[in-house]
């Protein structure tokens, strides 16, 4: 049901709202344009005119800096006009419902609206409610998904690795609050790789995890042995309340990625994360800035990929 | 008044009968099935040829919305709802705004519900004031104003010593406690079952056990003091199979399941749909056909509508922000009769789980016919086809997950003390 409201009727990207049932081919295709737009940004005009007149709003309901500008930038290379609201303090907290502010912006003649929410599944709800010209794409709702995230993850795995079907992957971490896992997982079933596995103490990973296609590891020393790609997800501080880890000290040592463990994946693999980091959490400096690691260029396809994404919903750039 | 009622299939379950026959109704009692009482002249007729004729619906729990909050429905509208669907006896949970924790608003409430049309209402009251869970509420006054039982509704009691106490303290007067069993901590922001869908979506969920563990306490302090307790809404597997144990072993215990959960799982919450927000959870499809077995088998005794009244403002927001509950009062009737044919019930053993088991449990004078009793009555036709929409539903509450899909039999009319309540315009 998801998937029939991301595609259009001939089968073209509608809103990005989740990877979940999305088919490899649309995947594919936006990795595709992503990789045609990755030039843009080393050029000396930073721009196509793909999106020109179109307004994009950026619907924060949940701060963030990092996603937001990269949103912004892929959007202004398109040649939209950007308009950044910061609905965590405005609007919802006089009261007004989620479809209210919603029906407002859009009687401000949006086109784009890229959303991030708290609650899961609240860009569906939206998406079910714009209006037909009116795209949505999901710059992460709740625990559920963060698509361009695991979509430009996807974007740094083919860069790198060349190809998914012979992939090994690991995501360690706290998956069981993370919607970028999760759109890594699907994303990464989809896309033919074959074996993903999650490494976390079992408070940190969902009941029925194994249900998503992945195998569980409880520790560093299976889970992340011969891997391909690592990827290592944030902790959050928070985490140490509610009986979820004793502290920050014995995850660090069970899970935190060091240069020692590093030694049992692959020679050639590559860590990733998508960021923001905890140094000495959930990765030591060594390691993040070690010879393995592309978490930068992460954040440079990023742009690229949301490009990508934007232009497609918007109905060009395919 | 005096009503005859002609030509029906007259099923009651109590009896076992399930024949062609007429009733008669007097003064707000049934004086003559089958055979027409001397001297017995109708004032009016109903000819009910082609429709089923049987006890009106006894529900276990309907939310009225009152006091304190009509802004999501009225206590006219959805007894009129009820009436709608069949229902001629219910309970309403004492989760209102205040909650009924004192015989002023139960009487107000009964005093209400009593100069409104539409079916009898029976308040629970609350077991613990403002159902905080720490005082004992004064169940003995209570119980004059007219509480049937006692319950916290969805409310936690997180003091294990409070439930013992109330439990010795209704035992003192033989007073029923209804109890939802789920533990506070383990159930906390949960929004969903802890399962497949949870794992995909990140939604804060609810295991299992946190309806197992709360389910055990229960179960234990039951066993210690003997009280007589109705088990409300059971959800999984494992809890019925406690259940089931818990009655082999002699307990004195009762339980019911909401009508959703008899057909719905976790699958159906999977599109982020909010009318399929429900307390508690629906489970797994394994939980789900747990339930159906042990109501075919009688470990859960009777089917509720669990009636939830919600405004379409509260629903239409992301999936954990939205308020829970389905409507259900005109739902029960259809959905029951579904699950019967797909277990392969007679029409009997279906209207049992509905009619004459709730009243056993509610304890009160209802859901059988014989001369002599009570004339509540609900009059269906069992092949009407109808299809769930904003305009077919009577209630205030358009939030059902069946919107929009069809359902077979649909009440015609119903009688409630001796008075046509209900009379469909025939469609």
């Amino acid at each position: 049901m998801t998937a029939n409201l991301q595609l259009t009727e001939d089968g073209r990207l509608r809103h990005l709202l989740t990877l979940e049932g999305l088919p490899k081919r649309i995947l594919t295709q936006i990795l595709d344009t992503a990789e045609s737009f990755v030039s843009v940004g080393e050029r000396e005009v930073k721009k196509v005119p793909l999106l020109r007149g179109k307004a994009v709003f950026n619907l924060f309901f949940e701060n963030s800096t990092r996603t937001r500008t990269t949103f912004e930038i892929a959007a202004k290379r398109l040649s939209a006009d950007v308009i950044n609201l910061n609905i965590a303090t405005s609007a919802t907290n006089k009261g007004e419902t989620l479809l209210d502010t919603v029906a407002n912006l859009s009687a401000m003649q949006a086109d784009m609206f890229v959303v991030r929410h708290a609650s899961s599944g609240a860009p569906h709800l939206i998406a079910r409610h714009v209006a037909p010209h009116i795209s949505v794409v999901n710059a992460g709702d709740g625990r559920c998904a963060h698509p361009t995230q695991g979509l430009l993850d996807m974007f740094t795995i083919r860069h790198y690795k060349g190809a998914f079907h012979n992939l090994r992957v690991a995501i360690v971490g706290d998956v069981l609050h993370s919607r970028v896992a999760r759109s890594q997982i699907h994303a990464l079933t989809t896309l033919g790789c074959p074996e993903v596995r999650v490494v976390a103490p079992r408070t940190l990973l969902p009941r029925d995890v194994d249900s998503m296609g992945v195998h569980v590891h409880y520790t560093m020393a299976t889970g992340i042995k011969d891997c391909d790609v690592i990827i290592m997800l944030r902790l959050q501080n928070e985490r140490m309340q509610g009986a979820l880890l004793p502290s920050a000290g014995e995850y660090y040592k069970y899970w935190g990625l060091t240069q020692d463990k590093l030694k049992l994946a692959r020679p050639d693999a590559i860590v990733m994360h998508p960021g923001p980091m905890n140094r000495g959490v959930e990765i030591d400096s060594g390691v993040a800035d070690g010879k393995h690691s592309v978490i930068l260029p992460q954040v440079t396809f990023g742009i690229a990929v949301r490009m990508a994404v934007m232009s497609m919903v918007a109905g060009g750039g395919a | 008044m005096k009503i005859r009622i002609k030509n029906g299939r007259v099923v009651d379950p109590a009896s076992g009968l399930d024949q062609q026959l007429d009733i008669y109704i007097t003064a707000g009692h049934i004086v003559g099935m089958g055979s027409e009482p001397a001297g017995f002249h109708a004032n009016a007729e109903i000819d009910a040829a082609g429709l089923v004729v049987c006890p009106g619906l006894v529900d276990l729990s309907v939310r009225l919305r009152e006091p304190g909050l009509e802004y999501m429905a009225t206590l006219e509208s959805e007894m009129h709802a009820a009436a709608v669907g069949g229902i001629t006896s219910l309970a309403c949970p004492p989760d209102t705004d205040p909650p009924l924790d004192e015989p002023g608003l139960v009487e107000m409430l009964k005093f209400r519900a009593k100069n409104s049309p539409g079916p009898r209402v029976y308040p629970i009251g609350a077991l613990t004031w403002k159902l905080k869970g720490e005082r004992l509420t004064e169940m003995a006054e209570l119980h004059e104003a007219g509480c049937m039982a006692f319950s916290q509704a969805d409310a936690p009691i997180v003091d294990t010593t409070v439930l013992l106490r109330a439990m010795e303290y209704a035992y003192t007067f033989g007073f029923p406690l209804w109890l939802r069993p789920q533990d506070y901590y383990l159930a906390r922001d949960g929004v969903v079952h802890d399962g497949v869908v949870s794992a995909r979506f990140g939604l804060p969920s609810i295991p299992v056990p946190a309806e197992t563990v709360a389910l055990q306490t229960i179960l234990l302090l039951v066993r210690e003091t003997k009280a007589r307790v109705h088990l409300c809404r059971l959800s999984s597997r494992a809890g019925v199979e406690m259940v089931r144990r818990a009655k082999e072993d002699g307990l004195p215990v009762t339980c019911d399941v909401g009508i959703h959960h008899v057909h719905l799982s976790e699958m159906d919450t999977s599109d982020f749909n909010s009318n399929c927000h429900l307390i508690p959870p629906l489970r797994s499809q394994r939980d789900r056909d747990a339930i159906r077995q042990a109501l075919k088998d009688g470990v859960i005794d009777c089917i509720c509508s669990d009636h939830a009244p919600v405004d379409a403002n509260a629903k239409e927001k992301p999936f954990q922000e939205s308020e829970a509950g389905a409507t259900g009062v005109e739902l029960l009737l259809p959905l029951t009769l579904k699950w019967a044919a797909e277990a392969g019930l007679s029409l009997t053993q279906a209207l049992d789980r509905v009619t004459r088991r709730p009243a056993a449990i509610l304890g009160v004078d209802a859901g059988q016919l014989a001369v002599g009793k009570p004339a509540d009555l609900c009059l269906f036709d069992p092949a009407a086809d109808w299809t769930v929409s904003n305009k077919t539903l009577a209630s205030l509450g358009k939030n059902s997950p069946f919107l929009g899909l069809e359902l077979q039999g649909r009440v015609r009319y119903t009688v409630i003390d001796g008075h046509i309540d209900f009379k469909a315009a025939r469609d």
